[in-house]
């Protein structure tokens, strides 16, 4: 795939393709993410961990463009936000839509096609090769709707690799799929990184980020550590996320925090 | 000869009178327009909002009627900017307070049907408000035969050149908007194709059945294929198919054209639903192919 020769253009500098500053995020105006500082640098394979509601998937959404901070910014550098492929939880896809598998991988292709143009040869080759990659070669023509919830996710894999994405962000991507599935799609997570893309994933299994990922952030509506795995998911790490996080979900103690300057 | 006795009567109406051919080509210029407007209705899970729409159309037409009489401009052009309008307003209500989309629409369409019978009542007599809202299909004269054509290319042509647009907003609106700066277009233009393929309808079914022809063979075809392309083909054969037999019957048993059409996809739909690879009676063969595998 054309992957490996643009792995060239991604060499690994300590540059940063991502940077917060001061970012606070939320809904309807309730922060569920406060004041998150610091720097995401370009090749990095980074985890986001921590308690349910602790502002994992709200943060990627944020860094997709799709919310607007309540205060502070958030600064792409070197890619721009059509670009990042974007992998969001099973559940937002209609997949009774009458559409088949091959047709569905191709939409990844939308940024080389655009809405009018057809697919070539060597496009239709490369979504051959993008169904081969996550194993779901011979089930082109299936519609999606008959498709497990791991070959779903294997096709929405394929997508993202059509894509060809400089970052990559995926929200649980293994939340309810198969262990063969699980195997086969972190492999080609490991493959991404190895191109040079940024990947940043939301994710659950502690041993499987502690097995897969170099760096972790371990968020509970802010901050509790961030950098080497192993180091940020100590006990007293995780121990102290879960507190914040049940200190966050009482509504006496979260009406604490309205220090955002911006705030009418 | 057998054939001629089975061929004269499904062919007899049209050969001996010029309004049924009117009818037969007005139906199938809204099975060509209005039908895959339908299709993507019922992709994106709009299809009660269709209906609503539908009903928004009513009191636009109903001003131009008080204002023109029953005049084919007035009553378009009145229709025309009430559905926008509708379709603009609605969306941003949803958009921007508590009430849900179709919460939102069904206000809108209470009110439009309420306002536009009373508004035809102003002037007109309940002959008037029959056409209005049960249209008059056997009896299309030039000017409406013409801008049914008018709207039904159209709504061809865009459907052909943003297809693609309009598959991946129906399939994934937030890829779409992530990925192209075109998915307002896809939004909006489905917007503005629906009001003008629910206005040629109403011409000729009227305001109330107009969408019949929209959602029934959509949701007939739905049953038969499982993929977007061959779905709008197969969605504009059973609305044609449905036009015909409906024409006929309404011939034979001289009822009013408009709900005979509606009453026949519905028969269609239910067979579909009967014998459609898809329906539900097909279930059980479909789960045991599944495990096979």
């Amino acid at each position: 795939m054309n992957a490996a020769s643009a792995a060239g253009t991604w060499t690994r500098p300590a540059s940063p393709i991502l940077r917060f500053e001061n970012l606070t995020l939320g809904y309807n105006r309730h922060p569920a993410v406060h004041h998150l500082h610091g720097e995401v640098a370009t090749g990095s394979l980074l985890a986001i961990v921590g308690p349910n509601g602790a502002g994992k998937s709200t943060l990627l959404k944020a860094i997709a463009g799709e919310l607007r901070p309540l205060q502070g910014r958030i600064e792409l550098h070197g890619v721009v936000r059509p670009q990042i492929a974007y992998l969001t939880q099973l559940a937002t896809l209609d997949s009774r839509f009458p559409m088949v598998v091959h047709d569905f991988v191709a939409m990844g292709l939308w940024r080389e096609i655009g809405a009018f143009a057809g697919l070539n040869g060597a496009q239709r080759r490369r979504v051959d090769a993008a169904l081969g990659t996550v194993g779901l070669a011979g089930l082109e023509s299936r519609p999606i709707g008959a498709l497990s919830g791991g070959q779903l996710q294997r096709a929405l894999f394929a997508r993202v690799l059509l894509q060809d994405a400089p970052l990559v962000l995926l929200d649980e991507p293994f939340g309810a799929i198969d262990a063969a599935s699980v195997r086969d799609l972190a492999g080609l997570i490991r493959n991404w990184h190895g191109e040079g893309r940024t990947v940043i994933a939301v994710l659950h299994d502690l041993e499987h980020v502690r097995r897969e990922y170099p760096e972790t952030l371990l968020l509970a509506r802010e901050v509790v550590a961030r950098g080497e795995t192993a180091k940020v998911l100590s006990d007293a790490n995780l121990q102290r996320a879960r507190q914040l996080a049940e200190r966050r979900a009482d509504p006496r103690q979260a009406a604490i925090c309205h220090d955002d300057g911006d705030r009418p | 000869m057998s054939e001629t006795l089975l061929t004269m009567p499904l062919l007899a109406p049209f050969v001996e009178f010029g309004f049924m051919r009117r009818a037969l080509a007005g139906c199938l210029a809204l099975s060509l327009g209005a039908t895959p407007v339908g299709v993507f209705l019922m992709l994106r899970r709009m299809s009660l909002a269709g209906d609503a729409m539908s009903h928004a159309i009513l009191p636009g037409a109903a001003v131009g009627y008080l204002i023109a009489g029953l005049s084919l401009p007035a009553m378009t052009a009145g229709g025309l900017l009430a559905g926008l309008a509708v379709a603009v307003f609605a969306g941003g209500v949803a958009r921007h307070t508590v009430i849900e989309e179709d919460a939102s629409l069904a206000t809108f369409y209470l009110l439009s049907l309420s306002a536009g019978v009373l508004i035809i009542s102003l002037r007109g007599s309940s002959v008037d408000l029959l056409h209005v809202l049960f249209g008059s299909a056997l009896a299309l004269d030039d000017a409406t035969l013409l801008l049914l054509a008018a709207f039904t290319s159209l709504s061809v042509v865009a459907l052909a050149l943003g297809l693609r647009l309009f598959v991946v907003d129906a399939c994934d609106p937030a890829f779409l908007a992530r990925i192209s700066r075109l998915s307002p277009i896809a939004h909006y233009g489905f917007m503005i194709l629906l009001v003008i393929n629910l206005v040629a309808g109403f011409h000729a079914l009227g305001t109330l059945m107009a969408v019949g022809i929209m959602i029934l063979p959509a949701a007939a075809a739905r049953l038969w294929v499982g993929n977007v392309g061959p779905l709008l083909l197969c969605a504009v054969g059973v609305a044609f198919l449905g036009s015909l037999i409906g024409l006929l019957f309404s011939y034979y048993v001289n009822l009013p054209a408009g709900p005979a059409i509606v009453l026949t996809l519905g028969a269609l739909y239910l067979l579909s639903l009967a014998l459609g690879p898809l329906g539900p009676l097909a279930g059980r063969r479909r789960a045991g192919w599944h495990f096979e595998r």
